[in-house]
């Protein structure tokens, strides 16, 4: 006790040295913890994959689409359980500016596949009987006020005309990690549509999520779905949802590698501002040590010290770092929520914060401490006269 | 009457300094016995070696040559970490400008040496308080250092020298930055801590008037110990 109030007394010696010193410890902490919550937002896709879903896509690129007539196919195959199916529609609501993500899928088995949307029984059977229905998620719905019953017009940019779809679900994610921003509506709605004005558009499908018995064997299903249709007119390429997800998130690694090194390099900077700061108190108390050693402290002592004041001043820095984090998240996640719909800072963040904090604390006192534990008394009591 | 065996025992004690290429000899073949419950002064110019000499009783430098053994122990055949914990039992150090911890009030800079007996957080608070009372600080225990005067911080030092019940007190000018009335005050404490607590004491001092109250004065004159002064305890 009477050593923690030590350390916390000798913490806030310099109180503008200090306080200065904290600041800048949580700037960068909250810094590093937007970044990193950047990064994890970048990869929500991915990390909200299934390993028991498969998606299986054109082999030649996901632009081109699929015969429906491949559904069957594929669902007698081995290991298969479950096969949705759906494209991409690429609607835009009034204008360009407000984008989702909005798909025609196939209401009972896409929703069997993906137990993380979750929707009200009734909402549910509003959505698979309903042919021109919709279910929004909670994130878009909130953003443009739609509620049960709107009607919604989306202005269609591969399927042209006007698309009005009636809400019949509102979505919310089943943890933090689901994307609450999606559209989704009937496949058949849009099916149907082509036939009447685009017949050679119909029955054409962007892909396939399959569901596997055995997510251990998910790499032999895929295997097998595209052995299926080897040497046939539309080739195709299954692979997990997972992989699926990372090569979109491939395109634009540069720019996620660029942000993770800046978080680092923030955490550099304030490595080496808490060492000029840590350096400079235990310069200033050399006296005060080398009085320490003559009344028989040892260097374990000493060194416990210094450790222990560097991690008062680095931990203080991270807490306020880490609670700044949370409003700054909300804040710049509401503004950027058109490109993060998943945005939040996850645990793993606040764990990187405190290990970044600690490394900083343990690197800051490091050489004070050796330099501290190495002096000898005599020339220590020297200087201080 | 059988004559005590000495509490400090120096024998043949070398020390010198490296400057670069230069070896300065500092002390040079002292041999010194100091009785139990004595109160000696080492005098001598600046350079002499009277701080080296203080320091190495002490255990807290190192000679380079000869024995000093202490209440029994060769302190010179101690390692860091042995000497370090000899230290906290058997010397109580006084230095010339206080070096009171500032964030820590007078009685937690008195308490600071308990930290490592083995004692409870109450019974280190009443030895810290019992010393602040010898030392007449019963009132100022609240204070930290830059509330208290020179003499009064002074005063606390001393306290904290004495509270771990040392072997011995070692003072290296302890008057030396105070001014005359506060001088004689810390004189006269120590001098009641050596006739009243039977304390051994080495005191290092320019002042003659210093050196005055003590039993014995030895001087050194470039490392080289000189004869014995005796005088009579005051």
């Amino acid at each position: 006790m009477f050593l923690i109030k030590l350390l916390f007394r000798n913490a806030f010696r310099h109180k503008l040295r200090t306080t200065l010193t904290i600041l800048g410890i949580s700037i960068a902490i909250l810094a590093f913890g937007l970044l990193r919550t950047v990064v994890s937002a970048w990869y929500s896709g991915v990390e909200a994959s299934s390993a028991s879903r498969l998606v299986t896509r054109n082999a030649i690129s996901l632009v081109f689409l699929l015969p429906s007539s491949y559904r069957e196919k594929i669902r007698q195959i081995e290991g298969v359980k479950t096969v949705s199916w759906g494209n991409w529609f690429g609607g835009i609501y009034i204008n360009e500016k407000n984008f989702f993500p909005n798909f025609a899928v196939d209401p009972t088995t896409y929703l069997d596949l993906y137990p993380e949307y979750l929707l009200t029984p009734e909402e549910r059977k509003a959505f698979i009987h309903d042919r021109k229905a919709c279910v929004v998620g909670q994130l878009t719905a909130e953003k443009y006020g739609w509620k049960l019953g709107d009607t919604v017009t989306l202005k269609g940019t591969i399927f042209p005309g006007n698309w009005d779809f009636v809400v019949r679900g509102i979505y919310r994610g089943r943890d933090k990690g689901t994307d609450e921003s999606q559209f989704f509506f009937n496949w058949e709605y849009l099916n149907e549509s082509m036939k009447k004005t685009a017949p050679q558009r119909a029955e054409q499908i962007g892909f396939f999520i399959l569901g596997v018995r055995n997510p251990g064997q998910a790499a032999e299903v895929a295997e097998a779905v595209d052995r299926s249709f080897k040497n046939s007119m539309t080739e195709t390429l299954t692979e997990t949802e997972k992989a699926f997800q990372m090569g979109f998130v491939s395109m634009t690694e540069a720019i996620v590698i660029a942000i993770q090194l800046v978080s680092f390099v923030v955490i550099i900077i304030i490595m080496a501002v808490a060492a000029n700061t840590m350096a400079m108190s235990a310069r200033e108390r050399t006296g005060e040590y080398v009085v320490f050693k003559t009344l028989g402290f040892r260097s374990p002592h000493l060194a416990g010290l210094i450790f222990g004041e560097s991690f008062v001043i680095t931990l203080t820095g991270c807490a306020l770092g880490i609670l700044a984090t949370f409003p700054a998240a909300k804040a710049f996640g509401d503004a950027m929520s058109t490109f993060f719909p998943v945005f939040y800072i996850s645990r793993k963040t606040i764990y990187l914060d405190l290990l970044a904090s600690m490394i900083v604390a343990v690197s800051a006192a490091l050489i004070p401490a050796l330099r501290v534990t190495h002096i000898r008394i005599a020339e220590g009591l020297r200087k201080v006269a | 009457m059988q004559v005590p065996p000495p509490i400090v025992r120096i024998r043949d004690v070398s020390k010198a300094y490296k400057r670069g290429t230069q070896i300065l000899p500092v002390l040079q073949n002292i041999t010194l016995d100091i009785a139990e419950g004595e109160f000696m002064t080492l005098m001598g110019p600046s350079g002499s070696g009277k701080s080296t000499l203080l320091n190495l009783i002490a255990g807290i430098d190192k000679a380079d040559r000869g024995t000093i053994t202490i209440g029994g122990t060769d302190i010179t055949t101690l390692s860091e970490t042995e000497l370090a914990a000899w230290r906290s039992t058997s010397i109580g150090f006084i230095f010339q400008f206080y070096n009171l911890i500032p964030v820590l009030n007078a009685l937690e800079n008195v308490e600071l040496p308990l930290l490592l007996t083995g004692l409870s957080r109450k019974e280190r608070r009443q030895h810290a308080e019992m010393a602040l009372q010898v030392v007449n600080l019963p009132d100022r225990m609240d204070h930290y250092p830059s509330e208290l005067s020179g003499g009064q911080q002074q005063r606390v030092a001393i306290a904290r020298a004495f509270v771990t019940d040392p072997l011995m007190l070692v003072a290296d000018e302890p008057t030396g930055d105070l001014d005359r009335v506060s001088a004689k005050d810390i004189l006269d404490l120590m001098c009641r801590l050596n006739a009243e607590l039977g304390k051994t004491i080495i005191m290092v001092t320019h002042d003659p008037r210093a050196a005055e109250r003590a039993h014995v004065i030895r001087n050194l004159d470039k490392g080289v110990l000189d004869n014995v002064s005796d005088q009579a305890p005051l």
